[in-house]
């Protein structure tokens, strides 16, 4: 019986590192939109890794971009039935699609927002596509959104994999250091930012004098083999780049400070993060670090303003997700409503090229060419904690790309 | 060399926390007959604990280190009296879909409270610095941690081989039939003996708590590597899963630090000396084969 439980144990670690697939197809049904109603679809994680950078609260920032475009129109509004529709998915491309076709198809949803996860947001462009209805996308990195899997109806939102590595890797090669040691989860994110960065350091005169992808899950927790590496690589980094995300991202950092790096003379700038991972780190363990952020909750006055009415609401304060998932909402409305129809065709003919000012979108503009939103990307630092006065004002901003420099210029590979 | 010193190093280091999660396993699986899935939980809720117990109520790491692993146990206990031991006369299937069962109640309980997000959980300030090794400097937590883990599977062994409880519990570790044949209340010891292996999982918890990303999925991320590391040792045999864990810590940081061009080899490293171990000895390498029943 010991060996019987033996490979049972065994199958199941086995099963365990497959992960589970789930989601059967769903039927395609026939209820069509009515004219008079409006329902907005928010798709995105809301258990797992992403669900506090945007979950449950881009829900919330959609309900109050509904709340402010019923109080600036109030009777003159197209309608005031707008509603939102929200499912879970849990970060699994084929659970994304299935949703996907369920809101466009069951629950009537006009647009679907956020979709993290960019093997995920992927399935839903196609879905967008195939249903010919509309999709901004808000909470994935990926650039071929924008690039070779681009069409007519999917909108890339917030930022891109370019955006960080252009704001990160040049500004931190020009002011911190030339050589770099990056360090990246062996998967398509990690891959894709590897690249990026790589490309963006190159061109601003650094040089990348190691890589190294980790495994990815990294079941191990562990991470001081790269850490170890690093300080003694020929020609010393000056900078570790992590491109590791949420729990992975929490690893590499902790361990960093273990092994004092900065202190052997080796900065950190960080790939991608959000307002709920310094949160977790404490600035303490991060202070210093630069990274490239889309917007940020206490850079003005009206971002505070903003963040002032989320945090009432849901309790925390706004990521840069929920402040985006606000604002692209607000901004479909306002396309609805300047078309006067929710026609997708009459609705993505109005968006193309338009240049928009809101909360989020500064020196805004939905290009034309590929459907990439640009507007002003902030390259932040990390404050000590002593310089910390208020719970999450974690960061000060350095310095604003401008909107034209922060994105990559249009993709050849992207033919609407 | 000093680069091969350290990644050997932090193998060990990895393979303590193998090792506490994998005896703990082992001591179960042997009294009980029960692959408890639920130990990566209890790890989890150790880490958790920590950072409740500081946050909450202001209490130290040092004291943390014990009341966690004390408590966990007392709850191990319970819960064997409670559900576990009402199914160990079946197949043991069903202890492994109950025992995962409570691992995805766990983790959404704490999810429910915590969220998903890690959490934030410093270093105790006198073992923040690091030591210095002629050759290298090395943490003082990640020296701390081999010591404290070595020092307690020596206990554990001590415990084991120079007792008169370590030789009852070892023998309805190894031999429940025969021991049972002796006169020996082998039912009397299951219980402790549960709530001993839930209680190293706690500790292994809290010792993770400042170093890794504590979050509800911490302990299942790990535990797919310990189930290996269990069959790798053989299931049941109590050096053998200690002996693994610290092996396979090793193969990992080594994998890591000169198989890095071949990622595929260096992240499947583990499961596949778990198959070749299994091939050549499917007891596991320090498990004994038993005659079919």
């Amino acid at each position: 019986m010991r060996r019987t439980v033996g490979v049972a144990a065994a199958s199941a670690a086995v099963v365990l590192v497959a992960g589970c697939g789930g989601g059967g197809p769903q039927s395609g049904g026939d209820q069509k939109l009515t004219g008079d109603k409006i329902v907005l679809g928010v798709l995105n994680d809301q258990s797992g890794a992403y669900s506090e950078l945007s979950g449950k609260n881009s829900v919330t920032a959609v309900e109050m971009a509904i709340a402010d475009f019923t109080a600036k129109y109030g009777d003159k509004a197209v309608t005031k039935d707008i509603s939102v529709e929200t499912a879970d998915h849990q970060n699994k491309p084929d659970v994304a699609n299935s949703k996907a076709q369920e809101m466009y198809d069951r629950k009537g949803v006009d647009l679907i927002l956020d979709v993290p996860t960019s093997s995920a947001a992927l399935k839903v462009a196609d879905v967008a596509k195939e249903k010919k209805k509309l999709y901004f996308n808000i909470g994935a990195a990926t650039t071929d959104l924008t690039g070779k899997s681009c069409n007519r109806y999917t909108f890339h939102y917030a930022y891109d994999t370019y955006m960080l590595a252009n704001g990160t890797g040049k500004t931190t090669t020009e002011q911190i250091g030339k050589n770099w040691y990056i360090l990246y989860p062996n998967y398509a994110f990690g891959q894709d930012m590897e690249k990026s960065f790589s490309t963006a350091i190159t061109a601003a005169g650094g040089k990348v004098v190691g890589k190294d992808g980790a495994p990815f899950p990294n079941t191990s927790g562990d991470f001081s083999t790269f850490l170890l590496k690093a300080p003694g690589l020929n020609p010393k980094p000056d900078v570790l780049g992590t491109m590791q995300a949420g729990a992975e991202l929490v690893n590499v950092v902790k361990q960093y400070n273990e092994f004092k790096l900065r202190d052997k003379g080796v900065g950190l700038a960080v790939g991608l993060m959000f307002l709920t991972d310094i949160h977790s780190l404490t600035p303490a363990a991060l202070a210093g670090t630069t990274y490239t952020d889309a917007w940020y909750w206490n850079f003005d006055a009206k971002n505070r303003e903003f963040a002032d009415r989320f945090q009432q609401k849901a309790g925390t304060r706004p990521t840069f997700a929920h402040a985006a998932n606000y604002s692209a909402a607000l901004q479909y409305l306002e396309a609805v409503q300047a078309a006067g129809t929710d026609d997708a065709d009459a609705v993505v003919k109005g968006l193309e090229g338009k240049t928009v000012e809101d909360v989020f979108l500064r020196n805004g503009k939905i290009r034309a060419e590929d459907h990439r939103v640009v507007h002003d990307a902030y390259l932040a630092q990390v404050k000590p904690q002593s310089e910390v006065t208020e719970p999450w004002d974690y960061v000060k901003v350095l310095k604003t790309i401008p909107a034209a420099e922060a994105f990559r210029a249009p993709s050849a590979d992207c033919k609407l | 060399m000093s680069g091969f010193a350290q990644n050997t190093f932090n193998g060990l280091v990895s393979g303590a926390f193998y090792a506490l999660l994998a005896l703990g396993l082992a001591v179960i699986f042997g009294m009980l007959r029960v692959v408890n899935f639920a130990h990566g939980a209890f790890y989890m809720l150790g880490a958790f604990g920590a950072y409740v117990l500081l946050t909450e109520a202001g209490v130290p790491f040092w004291a943390a280190l014990l009341i966690m692993p004390v408590g966990l146990g007392l709850l191990g206990m319970a819960l064997e009296r409670a559900v576990i031991h009402r199914l160990t006369r079946l197949d043991p299937l069903y202890n492994f879909l109950l025992t995962f069962g409570l691992t995805l109640i766990l983790q959404d309980l704490v999810k429910l409270r915590y969220g998903v997000q890690s959490s934030p959980y410093a270093t105790p300030s006198l073992l923040s610095g690091s030591v210095n090794f002629g050759l290298f400097d090395f943490p003082t937590y990640r020296v701390f941690i081999l010591g404290f883990a070595v020092l307690l599977c020596v206990a554990v062994w001590w415990v084991l081989t120079r007792t008169r409880i370590g030789m009852v519990v070892r023998a309805s570790t190894e031999r429940p039939d025969l021991t049972r044949a002796f006169g020996i209340d082998v039912g009397r010891w299951v219980t402790p003996v549960f709530g001993f292996g839930i209680g190293l999982a706690g500790l292994a918890g809290v010792l993770a708590a400042p170093m890794r990303a504590v979050n509800p999925l911490m302990g299942a991320d790990l535990i797919i590597v310990v189930f290996a590391v269990v069959v790798i040792g053989g299931l049941g045999s109590i050096f053998g899963s200690v002996a693994a864990g610290f092996g396979i810590g090793l193969v990992q940081a080594w994998g890591e630090a000169y198989l890095s061009h071949f990622p595929i080899v260096s992240q499947t490293i583990v499961f596949v000396v778990m198959a070749g171990v299994l091939l050549w000895r499917p007891a596991g390498l320090f498990g004994r084969e038993e005659a079919p029943a």
